[in-house]
Formats: structure tokens, C-alpha cells, sequence
């Protein structure tokens, strides 16, 4: 077996894959001669292979302070940990065990809190711990359940033995990882999951779904369960997305949610649906700005409410994250004892909770093999080892604990035990410390564990601390089924369950989604029409053929491209006030904000923007940051602008091509059509019929786009009456005012659910009194002039209450309480 | 003694609230020493819904919903209480260390020690500060008897700090106040229960009413009095010891309680997340009529209320990008 060649086993650890003898353990040997029957060719390959795919899909882990930026690549090894199935029951009877017993702890102490009352545990343990939300004591879970997903720290010893470390209670990260690491390794070598009866993950996921879906409230629909995410900033939101996706589930950020009468319902473009299951991945304290943290925007004001009413159910409960806690952990073989009548099957690490003053003691005195943590489970206080300190920093320690005694835990150091993997530098085997993360799941029979779990392995040679937020990797962990053992079924598709709502269906997609699509699709129309308008007025300063300046200047102020000076300011010549409305960032609404709002907003929906609409946003991005970086001379100017307006008309033939019609591309179209209509009605107000001074045909035919066409057409200089024909009443023209405000009308006709009658009326009227009057007429006296200003005006007003009531309808549900009840 | 509170609260907001929740502790709770004979809620408009409740600490309360459009938000709290609160404090007490050395130790069991063991620690507005220990150690010598030792500090609070309702507002932490030396009722509580529990013994917020005396020969003022906000420190062997260091007294039966609870957070009169609404103003009104003849007679004058605690508003913008 030449992989071994190098490898070998040390003495003061366990060793995942050899025993003491130096041979690999006989589970091992299957993975070890599969891999040395490829060779390194090809495991170098299934490597570059792997890592392909985690770029193509997108698998990120977002480190707050990473260099690499935001969205980190997964760190996944070519070798997985790999469990016989003996050793796995053992495992998962443990931590069957141990979840039936924390939400026993969970349900006491949100209850009748007969534990304290019987002396098993302090008072003190919850009444000093931040984490125990007063707001939901007394609470009751559906089905006594508060922990649906309950997650274990656990590592092995020099002995072999399994300890747990720490609990992972509220809302525990990883198991889409998990699947999503089996899914990339499964794809490198399929035929060796099969030869050696590797238990499959995604049952699990299923029985999760279903059993969230037996607990929800019932009412006469279909349930539908939610998972709920802080949003694309969380350092794991790429799994929330992902388990949503697997799960069959919307993911939904707070603002989708919104409570109503007891109940809470999902903001979707048909109107708000009922929510009867929420899985959450916010943290206990940020889901209701009403009764727990009232700074939080991530949460749904009123969910405490709900769920006290038992409208919704939330996996896991509120206030789950109680029982994470280190102190917790001393107490545990006497609670297991007196609540289930066993002892407890896998220990935990040794524990000091220093809220006890024996405890207190025996830490101070032993501080340097111990590692000192926050007891309550907040990351801020990181783990400390009491050995890397002097004298000074030890005594500080001390008094530091000294002051809170209750906030602190010493816990004794686990001597982690080694797993090989893979160096992609050396091609042969590194070992690594390493540790497991096991999940369990709640059901109506008791709790069932993933076969499976992600491994964690240091990033390094010789760490102590394996965290994925510094730099460790992961590993896909194989549970190998027993000679008699039957595998787990493989999970249906998704499609045949009832909870299944599908975003083609426009009445799910998410009102938020919605609203983003909406002003993206305005912002980027916006920038088209602006950057056009300057781009026609620095063109005109290079051919020096400026008459027209006075004109395009007041349209510019009205269309709030170029920002309103003060009297008091330094007069700036055309150039100079053009070239200032393209590079002033203070300038609200201007053009680099709008810009900029653009990106934002690209940036928010990434997960929904096809790859190639993203590429053209990120080239905007970067044509952006480099005109602001740049020396912005006239040819800069112009370059940026004929670049950038490339890319927007891009990104409108995408949308034109490539999208499918559903009610998103619906309110995209209607977006780009109010910013059309609106731009054009003040553009053909100061061009075409001007209030006081002469008009200005040439630089309107070109903010149109219509300079071809109109030489094409009338084959002479620009003339009122055939501009007004190409303009404002050319059906099919598309950047003509008339085709604006009938394709409004045609849109909003589509929209989902039904709109207030009297949304799309006044637009039909508009197109009517348009209509009225041949288009060489508007134009003819200074009675039909003043008219058509008026019709441009209302016009764009009309955009403006369309907006809103789009907004009221579809985004906010201000309006819909007539079909909540 | 006997009074009728009218607490009226008033929102008007610039452009119409879509969607409305609030949590009220406008009612009266009940202890030994006062009992609550009628309380009333009236809400204008009225809310789709009300739920009454008691909160985690006991204290009743109102939550309700608004989901019709309005610009304007009126919650009128209607009380009578019968109040017999005995300002006496125990003569003798013991050395405030051994009440720290009691409650330092682990409590077993749930009796009302163990009980008070609950406002040991930090709560959100009233934050763990060796500072405050500081300025609370020249109250708390050395084996000195506990009540006498938090009725100097009680004192020392009234003298060196002075009432000023526009020098904080109802996020200035309580080391600001310490830095300052000025504020209001709200502030006095939470810096006194900051040094009590900064020296390991329990103490909780209290929130309520004083009533306050016009001046010789003229009337009652409809509004005048005040939402008022003291501490009380738990005594092992007495219980809870009231004290108001905003008017450097032992609450009698002028003190009208309505909730307690670790600090502010846990029991502001109103509370709310809103949908809409812009700008928004409150006005706030407190009448406290006694209801027995002898009380208007009896002027007690010094007393400082506070009618700066106002309702406590989130405002949640509505999620649109941007609309420039």
C-alpha cells in the first residue's frame, strides 16, 4: 500500500486509520486500496475535479475577517473519516440519548422548572445566563419538542473513546455541509460509496421536513414550512440556501415574514400565506424585535407572540440556545439519572463551572492544563488556555473570573485524536487532528441521527483549536452499514410533497425577491437614461456644437442627473458640470449612486441572477471603480459611458431573451417601463414642447436612441412634428412614450392576484387623451403644448402612485386585510 | 389610600402606521401592600385583537395589534389601587458582606431567596461596572448593616446627582450617568440597582407612580403627575426594601406601583414595533387622584417625578431598497 508509505501512527494519539500495530484498522482498508488502485494521477485529478465543482457551485463559507474576502471557497479533503458500523451505533445511541435529554432539560426549565426545585440544578445556571429568554418561559413546544435539531461536538481520545465537548442546540450549522461534502465526494468516487454500503444522508433531511410538517398547527392547507436565515451576510448562508434548496423549502429572510392576527404569513407576490413551520438559522435572541432585542432587523415583530399562541411552530423553540451552555455540562450525569433512569452514555469533556465556588477553586489552581471559556457560549469570549500564559496574564485571568465567577467555564483539554488527508502539495498522506459534528433530528418515534456528520480537521499541522472561522477544513464522514444492516432509503424527490412550493408558481416567489427585481430593474433603467444624457451633452462639448446646452442642462436638473448648484456657487462651464454630475458621490440619486444602488442590489440577488447577467453586473462594478479611481479627463468620461451603457443595454437584452415570464420578469418589466416613461415625460416636456426657450430636437432624437432611425425615416434636419410622431405616439418604437404607457398597462393587466381596478385605469385614459390628437397636432399651437405638458406631467405622476401601489399590493401587504381573515 | 390613575399616552405619527404591535405594563400589579381594584385599557382605534397576560416576573400585561392604517395611537390606562405601604425599615440589619457571602454562594432549591437570586445579575440596560462598585463602596463600609449602608447610598444618590430631564434619554448607559452626576428617576434606579448588584446583592427596578401635591391653594393639574421608577433591594430574613433615590425616601403609600423586573427593558409602561409611521410624537399624561380627603391636605413637598419615561418605540423601517 504505497499511500502508506509515509504515514505513520503516533504514540500519544489516536489514530483514525492505523491501529497501534501500524496496519490500517480493517474499516479503512476498503477506502486505502481503492485509493492506491487509482494512484496519485488520478487522485490529483479527482482533487482539481472536486475543488471545479465547489467553485461552479458556488460552496462558500463567508469568514468575516478574511482576507480571501467575503466568500471563502469550502475547504473540503479527498478523504473521508470513515466510521464501522459497530462503533456508529454505539455513537448514535449516545447521542439519541443525549438529545432526548437536553429537550427534557429544555422543556423543564422553559416550564415548571421542577429541576431547580428539586435541587438538580441551581437556580443560578439560568437566571444569570443571558441566553435564557424570560419572554418565552412558559412557552409551551408543539408536542413538548424544542429541539427538532440538535447538534454534538464530539472527539476521541487517546483510549478511543468519544467524549463530547459541547452542545449545539439553537440552531446548529453543518449538516448541510455534511450533505453537500457526500454529494461532492460522491461524485469523485460513486462505484466505492456503493462497494462499501456507505449510509446515505438525505433521508434524514426528509424525515426532518416531515416530522417539523406532523407538529406544525393544522389548519385546512397544506403546511408550509420556512427556513429562516439572517440573510447572504451570515458566515453560513450558503448552507441555508442549500438546505432550503435540498429541503424543498423557501428560505425566507425576517422581512418575508410578517404577523397578522396570531398567525404567521409569508409576503408573497399572490398575497401572504400562511406559515405553519419555521426552521431557523437566526439566533434566538434576533427573532423578535418586539420581545427580545429590540435592535434586531433580522426577525418577524410579533413571532414570540405566535408561537406563545401556538400559531406557528419554530424548530428549534425559542431560547433553545439556553442550554449550550458549559455550565450546564457537571450537572448532566445526575439529570440523566433522575429524568430518564440511565446513565449517561457518552461524558462530556471535564467541566468547571465557576459559579460554584469548589469549581471556582479547583480552576484557579489548575488553571494551566485547563481551557477557560465564556460558560454561556458566546464566541466574543474565546477559549483561553491557561498554560500559554506568564505569571501576569494567569493572575489577570484569575481576577477576571474572580469579578463573574458565573460567566466562566474551565474545561480539561481533549488530546484530539488524527486523521489522515490528503496533501494536494506533497500527494501523499498528512494527518491532521480532527473532530466530529453529529446531528440528531426529532420524530414523532424519538430521535433518529445522520448517518454521517462533517468532520473537521485542523488546518494546520499541530492546532488545538479546530474552527472552520480559522482556516480549519472538512471531510465527508462515511458510516459504513453492518453485514445485516439494511441502507437508509434513498429520499424522494422533493416534487410529490404537499409543502413544496416551487418558485415558478409566481404566487410564492417572495415579496423581498419581488421589491429587488423591481427597483434593480428601475436603478438600471435609471442609469441607462442617465448616462445617456450625459454622454449627449460631453459628445456635444467635443464637436463643440453646444447650442442646445441651455436645454439639455434644465432636462438634466429635472431628471436629477446633474446636481442643483447653489446661486452661490462657482459657476462651471458645460464640460466641467458634466464631467462633476458623472464622479460626485454625494450627489444623492445621481449617476454613481445609481450605479452603485444597482451593484447593491445585483449583489443581494446573486443567488437568483443567472451567471452570465452577474458577469455584466461585476463588469459594471468594475468599470465603475475604475472611472472613480481614474483621472476623469473627457475621453475617460466618454469611454466609461460608452462602456457602461454597453453593459445596461446587456443586461436588458438578457432580461428580454433569457428570462422566462414569470411574475419576477413581470415586475423587472414594469420597473424598467415606469423609469422609461418617467425620464421620457420630463425629457419630451423641457425638448420637445419647452415652457419658455426654443426646443431641442437633436439632443432629444439622441437621449432616444432614434438618430438613425429619424435620418432614416424623414431624411432631414429634426422637425417638431416628425420628432412627435417617432417619440410620443410610435406603438413600435420602444423607446417611444406611447409604447411606455401601453406596455404598462399590458403588465400590471398581468399581474398576479387581483390589483385595485383603479391601478391600470388611469394609465389606459393617458394612452387615450394621447391619442386624441395626431402627434404633428400636439406640437401645433402653444394651447396644444401647454396640454401635452400637462399630459407628460401627469403621466409622471401616475408612475409614482403605480409604484406605490405595487409596493402597498405585492411587497408590504398594507392593504390585504381583507384576505387575511 | 386610595387613588384613581388615569396614564394617557398619545401618537401621532406624519404618515400612516400599516401594521402595530405593543406590549403594555400600564396595570397595577398586587403585592402586600397594595391591592389593585379596577384597571381598564381603552385603545384608540381599537386594535384587531388584546390579549392580558402576566409577563415572566408576574407583572400583568396588554399586548395588542393594529393592523388598519392610522396616524394616530391613543392608550388610555384607568386605575384604582388601595395602597398601604409601610415606609418602615428594619431597625437592625446584618453586615451587608454576609448578605453578598449568602447569595455569592450556589442556591438549591426554589424559595424566595433563591428567588431573589434572579436580580444578582446583569441585565441588558444595567450592565455588570466595577465603577459603579466604586462610587457605591464610600456607602458600604466595612461590616456595615445593610439597610443602613443602601439608605446612605440612597442619600449620597439624591445629594451628588441631580435631576435634570434633558441630560439623558432612555439608552444613556448607566457609567454615562455615573460620568454626568445628572438625570432622571429612570436613571437614579438604574444606577443605584447597578452598585447594589456590582457588590453581589439583588436589587430590582421598580416602575410606577408618585403622587405629587399642587402648590398650597391651587388645584389638582389634569396630567401633571408622573410615571416614577424606583429600586428595592432584597433583605434576607425582611424581603424587598423599597427605595427612592430620586427623592431620598423610603416609599410610602404615595408610591402607587405598577411593575417590577430587572431593569427598564422588562417593564416600560409601552412598548411597540411599528410598520410605517415617519416621524412620530408622544405625549404623555399621568393623573393620580386620591380618592380619600385626608391625602389633599397633606403636603409633602420635594418630591421629583419623572415624566420623561415615555413609551419606548421601535421604529422598523419598511424594506424597500431604496426609493430616491
Amino acid at each position: 500500500m504505497p499511500l502508506l508509505d509515509r504515514y505513520t501512527a503516533p504514540a500519544d494519539r489516536y489514530d483514525e486509520l492505523l491501529a497501534s500495530n501500524g496496519k490500517p484498522r480493517a474499516h479503512w482498508e476498503g477506502v486505502i486500496q481503492h485509493l492506491d488502485w487509482l494512484g496519485p494521477r488520478a487522485l490529483r485529478e479527482a482533487r482539481e475535479s472536486m475543488q471545479r465543482q465547489i467553485a461552479s457551485n458556488g460552496v462558500t463559507y463567508n469568514v468575516y475577517a478574511d482576507p480571501r474576502g467575503a466568500d471563502r471557497p469550502w475547504d473540503l479533503d479527498l478523504l473521508p473519516q470513515v466510521l464501522p458500523a459497530e462503533e456508529w451505533h454505539e455513537i448514535a445511541a449516545a447521542i439519541r440519548q443525549r438529545a432526548t435529554l437536553l429537550n427534557a432539560v429544555l422543556r423543564d426549565l422553559y416550564g415548571s422548572q421542577k429541576l431547580i426545585a428539586d435541587g438538580q440544578l441551581p437556580a443560578s445556571i439560568i437566571q444569570g445566563h443571558p441566553g435564557f429568554l424570560r419572554a418565552c418561559h412558559g412557552i409551551k413546544a408543539p408536542g413538548g419538542i424544542h429541539l427538532h435539531l440538535y447538534a454534538a461536538d464530539i472527539a476521541r481520545s487517546p483510549d478511543g473513546h468519544w467524549w463530547v465537548v459541547s452542545d449545539r442546540t439553537q440552531a446548529p450549522s453543518g449538516a448541510g455541509y455534511a450533505l453537500e461534502n457526500r454529494a461532492l465526494l460522491g461524485s469523485q468516487f460513486p462505484e466505492l460509496l456503493r462497494k462499501l454500503r456507505v449510509q446515505p444522508l438525505s433521508p434524514f433531511f426528509q424525515t426532518l421536513r416531515d416530522s417539523l410538517a406532523q407538529w406544525a398547527p393544522r389548519d385546512d392547507e397544506a403546511p408550509l414550512i420556512v427556513l429562516l436565515t439572517p440573510g447572504a451576510l451570515n458566515e453560513t448562508y450558503f448552507e441555508h440556501a442549500y438546505l432550503a434548496r435540498h429541503m424543498g423549502i423557501p428560505l425566507v429572510e425576517g422581512q418575508d415574514l410578517t404577523v397578522r392576527n396570531g398567525a404567521v404569513f409569508l409576503k408573497t407576490l399572490a398575497g401572504l400565506r400562511r406559515v405553519h413551520a419555521i426552521m431557523r438559522r437566526t439566533d434566538d435572541s434576533w427573532c423578535d424585535p418586539m420581545e427580545l432585542r429590540s435592535e434586531s432587523a433580522l426577525g418577524v415583530p410579533g413571532l414570540v407572540d405566535v408561537a406563545r399562541k401556538g400559531g406557528v411552530l419554530i424548530a428549534n423553540a425559542l431560547g433553545s440556545g439556553l442550554i449550550e451552555s458549559g455550565a450546564l455540562l457537571g450537572y448532566l450525569p445526575a439529570v440523566c439519572e433522575h429524568l430518564l433512569g440511565e446513565e449517561l452514555a457518552m461524558p462530556s469533556v471535564a467541566t468547571w463551572w465557576c459559579g460554584e465556588e469548589e469549581a471556582l477553586e479547583e480552576v484557579a489552581e489548575r488553571i494551566d492544563s485547563l481551557v477557560i471559556k465564556n460558560a454561556y457560549g458566546f464566541a466574543a469570549e474565546g477559549p483561553v488556555f491557561g498554560g500559554d500564559l506568564d505569571e501576569a496574564a494567569r493572575e489577570a485571568l484569575i481576577s477576571r473570573i474572580k469579578e463573574q465567577p458565573r460567566n466562566f467555564v474551565g474545561q480539561e483539554m481533549v488530546h484530539l485524536s488524527r486523521s489522515p488527508i490528503w496533501g494536494p502539495l506533497t500527494g501523499s498522506l498528512e494527518a491532521r487532528l480532527t473532530g466530529l459534528r453529529v446531528y440528531a433530528a426529532a420524530t414523532p418515534n424519538g430521535y433518529i441521527v445522520m448517518p454521517g456528520g462533517l468532520s473537521r480537521v485542523a488546518g494546520v499541522k499541530d492546532t488545538r483549536v479546530i474552527t472552520i472561522q480559522r482556516g480549519g477544513g472538512s471531510k465527508d464522514t462515511w458510516v459504513l452499514a453492518g453485514a445485516q444492516e439494511e441502507l437508509a432509503l434513498p429520499t424522494q424527490p422533493a416534487d410529490n410533497y404537499p409543502t413544496i412550493i416551487t418558485e415558478h408558481d409566481h404566487g410564492t416567489l417572495a415579496s423581498r425577491t419581488g421589491e429587488s427585481m423591481f427597483w434593480l430593474a428601475r436603478h438600471v433603467e435609471r442609469a441607462d437614461c442617465a448616462l445617456r444624457l450625459l454622454r449627449c451633452g460631453l459628445r456635444q462639448q467635443l464637436f463643440a456644437e453646444d447650442t442646445e446646452w441651455p436645454a439639455l442642462y434644465a432636462a438634466g436638473l429635472r431628471c436629477g442627473v446633474i446636481p442643483r448648484r447653489l446661486a452661490t456657487d462657482k459657476p462651471l462651464s458645460p464640460q466641467a458640470t458634466l464631467l462633476n454630475a458623472l464622479m460626485d458621490e454625494n450627489f444623492a440619486g445621481g449617476p454613481i449612486n445609481n450605479l452603485r444602488n444597482v451593484i447593491r442590489l445585483a449583489r443581494s440577488l446573486r443567488d437568483r441572477l443567472a451567471p452570465d447577467s452577474w458577469r455584466m453586473y461585476a463588469r459594471l462594478e468594475r468599470l465603475t471603480a475604475s472611472w472613480m479611481r481614474g483621472a476623469h479627463t473627457l475621453s475617460d468620461a466618454l469611454e466609461f459611458l460608452d462602456q457602461s451603457l454597453l453593459a445596461l443595454i446587456t443586461l436588458a437584452g438578457y432580461s428580454m431573451e433569457h428570462m422566462t415570464r414569470d411574475a419576477s420578469w413581470r415586475f423587472q418589466s414594469i420597473g424598467r417601463r415606469v423609469e422609461r416613461m418617467q425620464f421620457l415625460a420630463t425629457a419630451l416636456e423641457v425638448l420637445l414642447v419647452p415652457d419658455k426657450g426654443s426646443p431641442a430636437l437633436a439632443s432629444l432624437i439622441d437621449l432616444s436612441d432614434a438618430v438613425l432611425t429619424y435620418r432614416r425615416r424623414y431624411q432631414r434636419a429634426p422637425e417638431r412634428g416628425p420628432v412627435a410622431e417617432l417619440l410620443l405616439t410610435d406603438r413600435d418604437n420602444p423607446r417611444a412614450f406611447l409604447y411606455q404607457l401601453e406596455s404598462l398597462a399590458d403588465h400590471v393587466g398581468q399581474l398576479p392576484g387581483q390589483l385595485p381596478a383603479d391601478v391600470s385605469t388611469p394609465l389606459r385614459l393617458l394612452v387615450e387623451n394621447l391619442l386624441a390628437r395626431k402627434p404633428e397636432d400636439w406640437v401645433s399651437s402653444s394651447a396644444e403644448t401647454a396640454a401635452l405638458r400637462g399630459l407628460l406631467q401627469a403621466s409622471w405622476l401616475e408612475g409614482n402612485a403605480l409604484a406605490n401601489a405595487l409596493q402597498n399590493r405585492y411587497f408590504s401587504h398594507l392593504d390585504v386585510r381583507t384576505t387575511v381573515s | 389610600m386610595r387613588y384613581k390613575i388615569e396614564h394617557v399616552t398619545r401618537y401621532t405619527y406624519s404618515s400612516p402606521v400599516g401594521l402595530s404591535f405593543q406590549i403594555a405594563h400600564l396595570q397595577p400589579r398586587d403585592d402586600d401592600e397594595q391591592i389593585c381594584l379596577a384597571s381598564s385599557l381603552q385603545i384608540d382605534p381599537a386594535p384587531e385583537r388584546v390579549d392580558a397576560g402576566k409577563d415572566y416576573f408576574g407583572n400583568d400585561v396588554a399586548r395588542f395589534e393594529l393592523s388598519s392604517p392610522h396616524k394616530a395611537l391613543a392608550i388610555i390606562a384607568t386605575s384604582e389601587v388601595d395602597v398601604s405601604r409601610d415606609p418602615e425599615t428594619p431597625t437592625e440589619s446584618e453586615p451587608w458582606e454576609s448578605v453578598r457571602q449568602y447569595f455569592a454562594e450556589t442556591l438549591w432549591g426554589q424559595d424566595a431567596d433563591s428567588a431573589a437570586a434572579e436580580f444578582l445579575f446583569p441585565s441588558p440596560l444595567v450592565p455588570h461596572s466595577p465603577a459603579l462598585r466604586e462610587y457605591a463602596r464610600a456607602s458600604f463600609t466595612p461590616e456595615r448593616p445593610i439597610v443602613e449602608a443602601a439608605l446612605d447610598l440612597m442619600t449620597r444618590i439624591h445629594e451628588e446627582f441631580e435631576f435634570d430631564p434633558t441630560a439623558t434619554h432612555v439608552t444613556t448607559s448607566v457609567e454615562t450617568v455615573l460620568q454626568i452626576r445628572r438625570g432622571v428617576c429612570q436613571d437614579f434606579a438604574h444606577l443605584m440597582i447597578g452598585c447594589l448588584r456590582a457588590l453581589g446583592l439583588p436589587a430590582r427596578y421598580v416602575s410606577g407612580y408618585l403622587l405629587t401635591e399642587p402648590p398650597p391653594g391651587q388645584p389638582r393639574l389634569i396630567g401633571a403627575d408622573a410615571s416614577h421608577a424606583w429600586v428595592a433591594l432584597y433583605v434576607p430574613e425582611f424581603g424587598w426594601l423599597a427605595l427612592d433615590p430620586t427623592n431620598d425616601i423610603v416609599p410610602g403609600d404615595k408610591h402607587i406601583m405598577l411593575a417590577w423586573g430587572r431593569d427598564f427593558g422588562d417593564v416600560s409602561p409601552l412598548r411597540g414595533v411599528i410598520l410605517g409611521g415617519g416621524e412620530h410624537d408622544v405625549d404623555v399624561g399621568v393623573t393620580v387622584t386620591p380618592l380619600d380627603d385626608e391625602m389633599a391636605t397633606d403636603s409633602e413637598t420635594g418630591a421629583e417625578a419623572d415624566s420623561e419615561i415615555t413609551a419606548e418605540a421601535t421604529l422598523v423601517a419598511g424594506s424597500t431598497p431604496d426609493k430616491a
